[in-house]
């Protein structure tokens, strides 16, 4: 029978693994509804592990969304790690939900959020425990809709075979509409099969379906091209774009683990989209234009949440959270609010300003002042402006000298290397960099002990950047800079000491290019790996780039294609990319403009504060740019906790 | 100069409260410091007012006792809160049992008696229940008369310094067998000992003496714990808290 437990078989196995907590459910705030109650089945996943997807915001929010329908129920599950996979597959257990612990396969549909490409061989071995077949092709009307979402989703060639669809842009109106498609298709018995389903799907604003999709190649290995099979499905897939904030002000009550999880807070998203306009930023490509949540609508979402939740911390997230045009006022009236309460406020990682450190010191007023992150991804300045994130050198020390004086110890600096054009000399700045940070940092804060953290990792081109038709750089070239950096700044002993390097090495990023920039035949690749033992490829213990390097070269060379044809070559401007048919609204002469303004080392400004610089995405999609102020203040109100 | 934080230092310590709580059904696969981090919110959220030590990083005042390890489920594990403002016993049990997920359930809530000495004194013992699917009763009868034969039975031991060998014969105060056709029942008290005693470690001293290798894992639960008296009973630790009370309840009655 559809939807039963599987806990009772499950459970004898669950004294056997690490961590069995991660898979027994029952967080707070998690929904079980009763199966025969509703219409559509979803299945959402987040293909890493537990402590990884569970703070996931996507997913919570779909979670929430899709439960709140009286139409359909939606539970989770997560990547099973291989101890434990190892015990499912010997004692007939299949991949199941951490809900009611019912069987993927049971569900209508099977929704899975790619935040990284290094998930895809976690979909794979999700698909085989469930019992799924691997290639969309061989699945029948029995079988779950798998649905791909998430920036990874911007690009889904690579996983083209696995998946039956993918969803662009914001989830939270598409998963409705798929509801009431699948409902739909179910209540009038299943007309047509599968593919009727698909097609219906494939008609639903923001759904792309691969197999109505085929595409051929030239001589040259690049595409010739990618044409329909229907003419009753679009020729461009467009994205799904939620436009005012406050009215989805999700998750409301946000999922709070037993296990430990990556994220020990809750976060509220303050705005979504980001004009900045760095090139490397897919996120900030993809996700335009910017919408904010009012300053009202961040106050209560953050009192509900913490009432939910007993969080002792907020993060108040968006892709450059100090951009939003009432942080200085948010930051001040939360502080107030939460003052004397042990409630931490946060803001993530942000942009070089002096502004920032004021915002947290507000933030911070009655806690400890440790760590404050920037990040100015380049090294120099000229490759922070063919990076278009452009801060000065001056500016940059002056900004972290004034953190170090306003009491915080220790700062983290984040960068990327193998960005294009950059040489060894734009990395060893980051060198002279931190000496000077920490010179100035000792004499602004009159102590020795101040530190400053270096963290490094190589740049992956992703589509739908100006990027996109960038030559990757080798993992031997990364690991080469890397090298000289950490000379660099070990070199002189006194200040080296005060300077940590934390950084990635280059192999996992060329791995994650070929997935980005991938088309279909990169397929074979992925299936390779995962049939020869690839699982958690995001997780250095688990991830072999010999593995990967071996299925690319015995799947690729037939083809007359290799590693290297995906990664470091650099595309022309006439090539056809594998995503082209995908359209995230930014015009592609747009891009490569910008591209060439990349190498020209030209600036472009914030469309929120100087003239549009038609990237294409507001006109495309019908959607403008929603930003205060307001003018409006938080409420006074009693708080959790004093 | 490092900053301090501005204002006055917390509050103080004003009352102590003593609670007994379970983990039951799938929660039994929660670590300690899975709950203790579900504790911490549930205390939040329910609104108790925790006294909180000084410095940039408070801490609510919570101390736990004896945890019972991942995977073993528990009637009887107990922790003591320290609060900011006197609040009634029972009204912070149910507020705090409401706030925690279904399988952590706060059972019994007391005030802690002056001067009565601290919980950890009053534990040294645990009474355990083991399942055992697919053993019959009549074979874990004769293990454990084999186990309760010997005076010291070794086994292996993951710790933290690796694998060593501990006697998990020695500390088994009492051990009796019950349960029905194709699930017998272990009930066993065993003292608390460092490194601790475990019921997987009492199932391995009887694989060691009597060969018995249960088909699929064992389920335990931990039905008491507390002082081991004369008569091998494990006694209330909460006792002397409630008969203080009550004493100090008939006084104020006499008065």
């Amino acid at each position: 029978m559809s939807g039963q437990s599987l806990y009772p078989r499950l459970e004898p196995l669950l004294a056997q693994v690490q961590k069995p907590i991660q898979y027994v459910g029952g967080e707070l705030n998690a929904q079980v509804k009763a199966w025969d109650d509703v219409a559509v089945h979803w299945a959402l996943m987040y293909p890493d592990a537990y402590e990884v997807g569970l703070p996931n915001q996507g997913l919570m929010i779909l979670y929430e969304v899709l439960n709140e329908r009286p139409d359909a129920l939606a539970e989770r599950t997560y990547a099973v790690w291989p101890d434990l996979a190892a015990l499912m597959r010997e004692h007939g257990v299949g991949q199941f939900t951490v809900d009611a612990h019912r069987a993927v396969r049971d569900f209508d549909v099977l929704g899975v959020s790619f935040a990284t490409e290094l998930g895809y061989t976690n979909l794979l071995e999700a698909l085989d425990l469930a019992g799924v077949p691997l290639h969309a092709a061989d699945r029948d009307e029995t079988h779950p809709v798998v649905v791909a979402g998430g920036h990874a989703a911007f690009n889904p060639e690579p996983i083209a075979d696995f998946v039956d669809c993918a969803v662009l842009g914001d989830g939270e109106q598409v998963v409705g509409d798929v509801t009431d498609v699948v409902a739909a298709w179910k209540e009038q018995g299943r007309p047509g099969g599968r593919v009727e389903l698909l097609a219906r799907l494939a008609r639903v604003d923001g759904v792309y379906v691969p197999r109505f999709y085929a595409v051929s190649y030239g001589p040259d290995g690049a595409i010739a091209a990618v044409a329909r099979t229907r003419d009753d499905v679009p020729v461009r897939v467009g994205k799904r774009t939620v436009m005012d904030l406050d009215e989805w002000p999700y998750p409301k009550t946000p999922l709070v683990p037993l296990a430990e999880s990556v994220h020990e807070r809750m976060s509220v998203e303050i705005f979504r989209g980001c004009t900045r306009g760095c090139r490397f930023c897919q996120a900030g490509m993809i996700t335009r234009p910017v919408r904010e949540r009012t300053i009202t609508g961040i106050g209560s979402m953050v009192d509900q949440g913490l009432r939910a939740t007993g969080y002792e911390e907020v993060g108040l997230l968006s892709l450059s959270s100090a951009d939003h045009s009432e942080i200085g006022q948010v930051a001040k009236e939360l502080a107030d609010r939460y003052e004397g309460t042990n409630t931490g406020l946060s803001l993530p990682s942000t942009r070089v300003d002096a502004f920032n450190v004021t915002l947290a010191n507000e933030l911070s007023r009655n806690g400890r002042r440790s760590g404050l992150t920037f990040a100015p991804e380049g090294g120099s300045e000229r490759i922070r402006r063919v990076i278009n994130k452009t801060v000065s050198k001056e500016d940059l020390v002056r900004t972290v000298t004034t953190a170090y004086a306003n009491g915080w110890t220790q700062v983290k600096l984040y960068f990327m290397c193998g960005l294009p054009t950059e040489t060894d000399e734009d990395v060893l700045e980051i060198a002279e960099l931190a000496v000077e940070v920490i010179r100035a940092g000792r004499e602004a804060s009159g102590r020795k002990d101040v530190r400053c953290t270096v963290s490094i990792g190589g740049f992956v081109p992703k589509p739908h950047t100006p990027f996109q038709w960038a030559g990757q750089a080798s993992a031997e070239t990364i690991d080469h800079r890397l090298r000289v950096l950490r000379q660099a700044i070990n070199a002189d002993r006194r200040t080296g000491r005060s300077i940590g390097l934390r950084y990635h090495d280059g192999q996992p990023g060329v791995v994650e290019g070929l997935l980005s920039r991938g088309d279909r035949r990169v397929g074979r690749v992925i299936e390779r790996v995962w049939r020869e033992g690839g699982r958690f490829d995001g997780w250095s213990e688990h991830f072999s780039y010999e593995r990967w390097t071996a299925a690319a070269a015995a799947e690729l060379a037939p083809l007359g294609l290799d590693l290297d044809w995906f990664t470091t070559r650099e595309r022309t401007q006439d090539e056809v990319l594998p995503w082209d048919h995908l359209d995230s609204g930014l015009d592609k002469e747009w891009l490569w403009d910008d591209w060439q303004d990349a190498l020209s080392e030209e600036e472009v400004a914030d469309c929120r504060w100087t003239p549009c610089y038609d990237c294409g995405v507001c006109p495309t999609n019908g959607t403008e740019i929603q930003i205060g102020p307001t003018g409006r203040s938080l409420l006074p109100l009693t708080v959790v906790g004093r | 100069m490092a900053r301090q934080p501005d204002g006055p230092p917390p509050p103080p310590t004003v009352q102590k409260l003593r609670l007994r709580y379970a983990k039951r059904g799938p929660l039994r696969f929660a670590s300690h410091r899975d709950l203790a981090r579900a504790l911490e919110r549930a205390l939040r959220r329910a609104q108790v007012p925790m006294a909180f030590s000084a410095g940039f990083s408070p801490h609510p005042k919570i101390s736990y006792v004896g945890a019972a390890p991942t995977g073993a489920a528990s009637e009887a594990e107990y922790l003591e809160i320290g609060l900011a403002r006197r609040c009634d016993p029972e009204q912070v049990r149910a507020a705090l049992d409401a706030s925690l997920p279904a399988g952590v359930d706060v059972l019994e809530c007391v005030e802690a008696a002056e001067g009565g000495g601290s919980l950890a004194d009053r534990i040294d013992a645990a009474r355990w229940r083991v399942e055992l699917p697919g053993v019959e009763p009549g074979v874990l009868a004769a293990a454990v008369d084999a186990l309760l034969a010997r005076d010291e039975v070794l086994v292996a031991k993951r710790t933290k310094n690796g694998l060593r060998d501990v006697d998990a014969r020695g500390p088994v105060a009492s051990a009796s067998t019950g349960g029905e056709a194709g699930c017998a029942i272990l009930h066993v008290v065993v003292r608390q000992v460092t490194p601790a005693v475990r019921p997987d470690d009492v199932v391995a001293a009887l694989a060691a003496v009597a060969d018995l290798r249960p088909p699929s894992p064992p389920r335990a639960v931990r039905e008491a714990q507390g002082r081991l008296d004369g008569s091998g009973t494990v006694a209330d630790p909460l006792g002397p808290d409630r008969e203080a009370r009550a004493r100090c309840q008939g006084e104020h009655a006499a008065v």
